[in-house]
């Protein structure tokens, strides 16, 4: 479904991704692991059009996108869910979903979507009238999830939704990742939750300062010592 | 929706409380516009004792709100800072001049010549707009500075029969109705009937405001907010950045031009003098005053401005003049003896709108947004009260949600936006 193949990327002289190929297949669960500063967030960047590969490939399905701006990439099918959430603050948490489904303004199906989303999310529902910008870290997360798959993609990717969340709202937030997954989106997902991350992906791929070190079903990352050492303290 | 409200009695009550607003401010709407066309019967009876406008000033009120509503499009709505909006003002003055005056001998109707100006405007604002996009905040403004101080300098120094040099253009043809009666063989809009020119620019005026709602509460005007928010975010929601970003400047610019063809008429003789910075500065000062992205706001903002401008400091000078002129003649201190009032008012405005920073940032009318993310804590009731008259509408429409609800259907709360 996806596939990238030796992709470089630069931030001016900052040469971010050094080759990266990775693939996912539909229905799949992926995960994107690394550290700090690895290139997770400048990966799915460049597959959701932000930032333009300057050498290799990015493929959707049948299509390369790396010269596809960023609304066309979100009606292909693939949205994410930004880094630090990134919800319009002074917009209502309605708001926000609906902007999540700019793209699909006459859409009959919009209302259940609508409704999709808060059976997820019933905290979201609770909330609806409450701006963005005054909800709390879980939550925006959350909703930043939901606006996300309001543009009802096929490949939905994810960017470290665990960070800064209690360890309770991280299962919380696991768990809704795989019932997604089962109600059959695609998801890639980028986290240094190692273990929760391989918790529910079928396959993981391993960033180090922009260049893939290891591919692996996640069962065997798991055992992999060191990736245990490096992101699975110990 | 009638019969989603019977059958949920209580949030139907809030519902029509929502409604009641409604019809409220329809009813200040038409009270005011009944009060601008009954204005030129009983101005001249209201005592001088009573600081009131005259027509001239009405006009311009009316036409700096128009401007207000189209810079309020690219700095209210989109959060793109634009120093130079006087220059689609001149060009769509120009417009009018080339199109309807003995320049180049060319009459046309200025029926269809605001249009042209509307057009040429927009163009101009698309020209601006394209190699700047890249550029935030601080260069932005500099460079749209630039643009404003530039087009009536072209219009300057071009030789003179091209764009008329210092002298200008004179004299544009009136906008006519060829309806004959009491007043002659046809009915005028220019200066020469204040009255006529007067119920002109009302109408442009409601007209750009409906424009305005319209664009606010269209997907257009949701992808403009979002790009005021968080333009990558906005992106990743497949909003066309850089389209939906040119929109905003030409939208604009048209209304911009559609001022200036106005003007330009109204008139009957523009110069290259009277499109200075100090314009650009004058709607940005009232588009803040008002409330950034607030309708009401910047019209509101516009007839306060220009009322303080040109009626009430003059007003207030009448009688402080005098006795501060005698006083400098007495004691020989130039500056009191020839002190006239409103020629400060550029320092009185600024004073002004630093006084609004302090005590009331969000400006005179502020849409929800800003009031809350301004006084946080301070509204917090409030919100809470709105909240639950929003839920209520939310599930109304979830409720009506049976048939195909499209996205316009959707969100009340967009509507209640500019309260
Ligand atoms: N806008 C930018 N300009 C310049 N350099 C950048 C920019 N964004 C990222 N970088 C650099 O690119 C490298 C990869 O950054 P990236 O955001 O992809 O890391 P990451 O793996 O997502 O890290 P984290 O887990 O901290 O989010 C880093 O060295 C970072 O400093
Ligand atoms: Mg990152």
């Amino acid at each position: 479904m996806l596939e990238l193949h030796d992709v470089h990327a630069y931030y001016g002289n900052i040469h971010a991704l050094k080759g990266v190929s990775l693939t996912v297949d539909e229905g799949e669960v992926v995960t994107l692991i690394g550290s700090n500063g690895a290139g997770k967030s400048t990966t799915l960047k460049t597959i959701s059009g932000l930032l333009r590969p300057r050498l290799g490939e990015v493929r959707f399905e049948d299509g390369v996108l790396n010269a596809v701006p960023p609304h066309q990439i979100v009606s292909l099918g693939i949205s994410q869910s930004p880094e630090g959430r990134r919800v319009f603050p002074r917009m209502t948490v309605a708001e926000n979903l609906e902007m999540g489904a700019f793209q699909r303004t006459a859409d009959a199906t919009l209302q259940e979507d609508f409704k999709r989303v808060y059976r997820l999310f019933p905290r979201l529902e609770e909330r609806r009238s409450q701006r963005a910008g005054t909800l709390s870290g879980g939550e925006q997360q959350m909703l930043a999830i939901g606006r996300a798959l309001m543009a009802k993609p096929r490949l939905l990717l994810l960017d470290e939704p665990s960070m800064g969340l209690a360890p309770v709202l991280v299962e919380l937030i696991f768990d809704i990742i795989r019932t997604i997954n089962q109600q059959g989106t695609t998801i890639l997902l980028v986290e240094q939750n190692a273990l929760m991350a391989l918790g529910v992906a079928g396959r993981g791929y391993i960033l180090q300062t922009g260049q893939i070190v290891l591919a692996d079903s996640a069962d065997r990352l798991r055992q992999n010592d060191d990736v245990r050492k490096a992101y699975l303290g110990g | 929706m009638a019969v989603a409200a019977a059958r949920l009695p209580s949030p139907g009550g809030l519902r029509g409380l929502a409604r009641n607003e409604t019809l409220r401010n329809r009813v200040i709407v038409a009270g005011l516009l009944l009060l601008g066309v009954a204005y030129p019967f009983f101005y001249r009876m209201i005592p001088s004792a009573i600081p009131a406008p005259d027509l001239n000033n009405l006009i311009v009120m009316s036409y700096y709100a128009i401007l207000a509503l189209g810079l309020n499009i690219v700095v209210g709505f989109a959060g793109l800072l634009d120093l130079g909006y006087v220059a689609f003002f001149a060009i769509g003055a120009y417009t009018a001049a080339f199109l309807s005056s003995p320049h180049f001998d060319i009459h046309l109707t200025w029926w269809i010549v605001v249009w042209v100006a509307v057009a040429i405007a927009a163009l101009s604002g698309i020209l601006l707009g394209a190699p700047t996009l890249r550029l935030r905040g601080d260069y932005l403004a500099i460079v749209t500075l630039g643009f404003g101080e530039i087009v009536p300098l072209v219009f300057r120094n071009l030789p003179g029969d091209i764009t008329g040099a210092n002298q200008g253009i004179r004299p544009i043809d009136p906008p006519t109705i060829p309806l004959a009666g009491p007043w002659g063989d046809q009915l005028s809009f220019s200066n020469s009937n204040l009255q006529l020119a007067l119920y002109l620019v009302l109408a442009l005026l409601v007209f750009s405001y409906w424009l305005c709602q319209r664009m606010r509460d269209s997907r257009l005007g949701r992808a403009w907010m979002a790009i005021r928010e968080d333009e990558t975010a906005a992106a990743s929601m497949g909003i066309n950045t850089v389209n939906t970003k040119l929109l905003a400047f030409a939208l604009g610019a048209s209304l911009s031009g559609f001022a200036g063809a106005f003007v330009g008429a109204y008139q009957t003789a523009i110069f290259p003098e009277s499109f200075r910075f100090s314009i650009s500065i004058t709607i940005l000062v009232v588009v803040i005053l008002g409330g950034m992205g607030s309708l009401r706001g910047a019209v509101v903002g516009a007839f306060a401005l220009q009322y303080v401008n040109l009626t009430f400091l003059r007003w207030v000078g009448q009688y402080v003049n005098p006795p501060l002129n005698s006083v400098g003649r007495s004691t020989g201190i130039e500056f009191l003896e020839n002190f006239v009032l409103h020629s400060y008012n550029f320092l009185i405005f600024g004073i002004v709108l630093v006084v609004m920073m302090v005590v009331r940032p969000e400006g005179l009318l502020p849409t929800r947004e800003r009031k809350a993310e301004l006084h946080g804590i301070g509204v917090a009731a409030e919100e809470t009260a709105a909240t639950a008259d929003e839920v209520a509408t939310h599930e109304t429409a979830l409720e009506e949600a049976g048939e195909a609800v499209t996205i316009e259907d959707l969100p009340p709360e967009d509507q209640k936006r500019d309260r």
